[in-house]
């Protein structure tokens, strides 16, 4: 992990976009990108396929909307039969309140859960972060130059054209 | 009229904003010390709230016989209370959800404010349910779980218990959707914040956010993902609600309309909250220019059509009860329109109905202060309505035997001040403590400079 990377700052969304891009076309590692609101266009740049949380939130709905029918129908119509209005035991319709209420509730509690673990993110966390200003109105692209002291300059070359504020570069 | 039209809409945002003056406008009511106005706003709410705790705890020990029902009106004040409450939450969720997935930009400056009213408008709703059990301690026994009574299990084929389920889950899926949208701003707060207690609080719950590409890119698809789970509930957690009085088969109540009309007072009810809470937090947080005439202007805009919506409700429930031939369906009609509440009800339709219809007027719309004594009246009215709807269908049995009126006492009054209290004391501590705009999403709909950027 004690790779060099190379970090622009940036102050617009355009120019980060624009070295992205150019990253991209001639072939760098990018590592990550740092915006204080989502950059878009940045995860063509990053190279990031479409996420899977919608099949976490449909899993985890159609969970819910199974576990809530069955414990439903348990405990109305084997566990302990009440005779309620003299409706069957198994009063199916009423039960759908209740089996969609705990859909929405399992799926949303279950994709924001996966989110977390997927992201890394907890709480108290410490992470890394180029700059204190990325949350505020800086943008940060990095790049690994993979080793070579020539492609090291390149980068570097590659960031001034984009009207990058500051190139820095550091051990990660 | 052409000349009117040349003219390009003016900005969301005011002020041609850079990046880092957008973070400083809305952390600045958070960094310097409460003003003034603040502070008596805060003692005033939280002396309600005291009041509320007071009478809430003396009928905890009494029992709730010292509220003014009795045999024939079993339900009232409190029930009116709950689902006057609940219905305020439901615009928060429309404003931060369904506006989200119609792609309506001008919500990104009052969709955290509105999303903190649905918290706390639901924290009041449920408050009161578990007041009405009377042995408030023993409110768990509203879950399934495995007891000694020989597992005697709830009935869910109650609409209370689905209300249980609908609530519960109304107010854990708001939460968990305004606290996703708060950790990027709270990371922003975090990183221009002293070292200390406050900063430790904050990155504690900002969960290490450092505005990575990758986290932003899954973040976006989960907010999307959570906006169309909370949708459907804006539209069911009322009409569960609603099933509450359509389930029964007293006149007035047992409609198929209810749920719909339900929802739709609902979110007119949500709607005229919000616009009077945005009035007053403009003015006092200096947020003139992320909340401007424009938001208002849209904001009115619903509240015509939802109030619109209302009306045809109300029409349409006067049509079935004559349309019905039920002679307890007439009466009771007759008893609304023209019995001991009759003024309520027309004070209903006027603050409902009619109020709202001013908004055709642009110059109504333009003029702020004339529209936050509207939302106070439809608030009003709002309120009015589930009480007539819950009362009038009681008070005026079957039997004229058991006839009753109903009128509320001291210590439900100070209740339903005391919820007030608790609501506006929770809102204010939120303007104080954490960025009542969302920082992050509002930077994303700032006008920039397009020109210098192809260059």
């Amino acid at each position: 992990m004690n790779q060099q990377i190379i970090f622009a700052t940036f102050e617009r969304e355009e120019d980060l976009l624009r070295a992205a891009e150019r990253a991209r076309q001639e072939g760098w590692l990018i590592r990550d990108t740092y915006s204080p609101y989502p950059v878009h266009g940045a995860d063509r740049a990053l190279g990031l396929k479409r996420s899977r949380l919608p099949r976490a939130a449909l899993f985890f709905g159609v969970l819910g909307l199974g576990l809530a029918f069955w414990f439903q129908f348990w405990v109305s119509a084997i566990d302990w039969p009440i005779n309620v209005g003299g409706r069957p035991w198994n009063s199916l319709p009423a039960f759908v309140p209740v089996a969609f209420e705990m859909m929405v509730l399992c799926s949303g509690l279950g994709v924001a859960l996966t989110w977390l673990i997927v992201c890394r993110l907890y709480p108290g966390k410490k992470s890394p972060q180029p700059s204190e200003r990325v949350t505020d109105d800086r943008f940060v692209l990095e790049i690994e130059p993979e080793g070579s002291a020539s492609g090291a300059e390149k980068v570097r070359q590659l960031f001034q054209d984009c009207n990058a504020f500051a190139v820095e570069e550091k051990r990660g | 009229m052409e000349e009117k039209l040349a003219q390009p809409d003016p900005p969301w945002i005011l002020g041609n904003k850079s990046l880092t003056q957008v973070t400083s406008d809305v952390c600045a009511p958070l960094e310097r010390r409460g003003t003034m106005l603040w502070w008596s706003a805060f003692l005033v709410s939280s002396c309600f709230l005291a009041l509320g705790i007071v009478a809430v705890t003396y009928q905890m020990l009494t029992g709730i016989g010292t509220w003014g029902l009795n045999r024939t009106v079993g339900w009232a004040f409190d029930i009116t209370n709950f689902v006057f409450w609940i219905g305020i939450g439901h615009a928060g969720t429309l404003i931060s959800a369904i506006l989200l997935l119609f792609r309506q930009k001008w919500r990104n400056s009052i969709n955290r404010s509105a999303e903190a009213m649905t918290i706390f408008a639901v924290i009041c709703a449920g408050l009161f349910p578990v007041i009405h059990m009377g042995r408030a301690w023993l409110f768990y026994w509203m879950v399934p779980y495995p007891n000694e009574r020989g597992s005697l299990w709830i009935n869910f084929r109650s609409p209370l218990v689905w209300d249980f389920f609908a609530i519960s889950t109304y107010f854990l899926i708001s939460l968990v959707f305004w606290y996703i949208g708060l950790v990027p701003d709270l990371a922003t707060l975090r990183d221009r914040t002293r070292p200390g207690l406050y900063r430790r609080f904050l990155s504690f719950f900002s969960l290490g956010w450092n505005g990575s590409g990758r986290t932003w890119h899954r973040y976006e698809i989960l907010y999307l993902l959570l906006a169309g789970l909370a949708t459907p509930l804006v539209v069911s957690v009322h009409s569960v609600v609603s099933t509450d009085f359509a389930a029964s088969l007293l006149p007035g109540w047992h409609t198929t309309l209810f749920p719909p009309y339900f929802v739709t007072g609902a979110i007119f009810s949500g709607l005229a909250m919000v616009l009077t809470l945005m009035l007053i937090a403009r003015k006092v947080m200096h947020l003139e220019d992320y909340i401007t005439p424009r938001h208002v202007n849209s904001m009115t805009k619903l509240v015509l059509a939802t109030g619109s919506l209302v009306g045809l409700a109300y029409l349409t429930e006067v049509f079935t009860a004559l349309y019905s031939g039920n002679t307890f369906e007439h009466a009771n009609l007759v008893n609304r329109i023209g019995g001991p509440l009759a003024w309520g009800y027309w004070l209903m339709v006027a603050c409902n109905v009619l109020v709202p219809q001013l908004f055709w007027l642009p110059r109504i719309r333009a003029n702020l202060g004339v529209v936050f004594l509207l939302s106070i009246l439809i608030n009003l009215g709002m309120w009015f309505e589930r009480f007539i709807i819950i009362v009038t269908s009681l008070e005026r049995d079957f039997l004229p035997s058991s006839w009753a009126d109903y009128a509320p006492t001291s210590i439900e009054i100070a209740t339903l001040l005391g919820s007030f209290g608790l609501f506006f004391t929770c809102f204010l501590l939120f303007c104080r403590f954490l960025p009542m705009i969302a920082i992050a999403e509002v930077k994303t709909i700032l006008v920039r400079p397009k020109e210098e950027a192809k260059s």
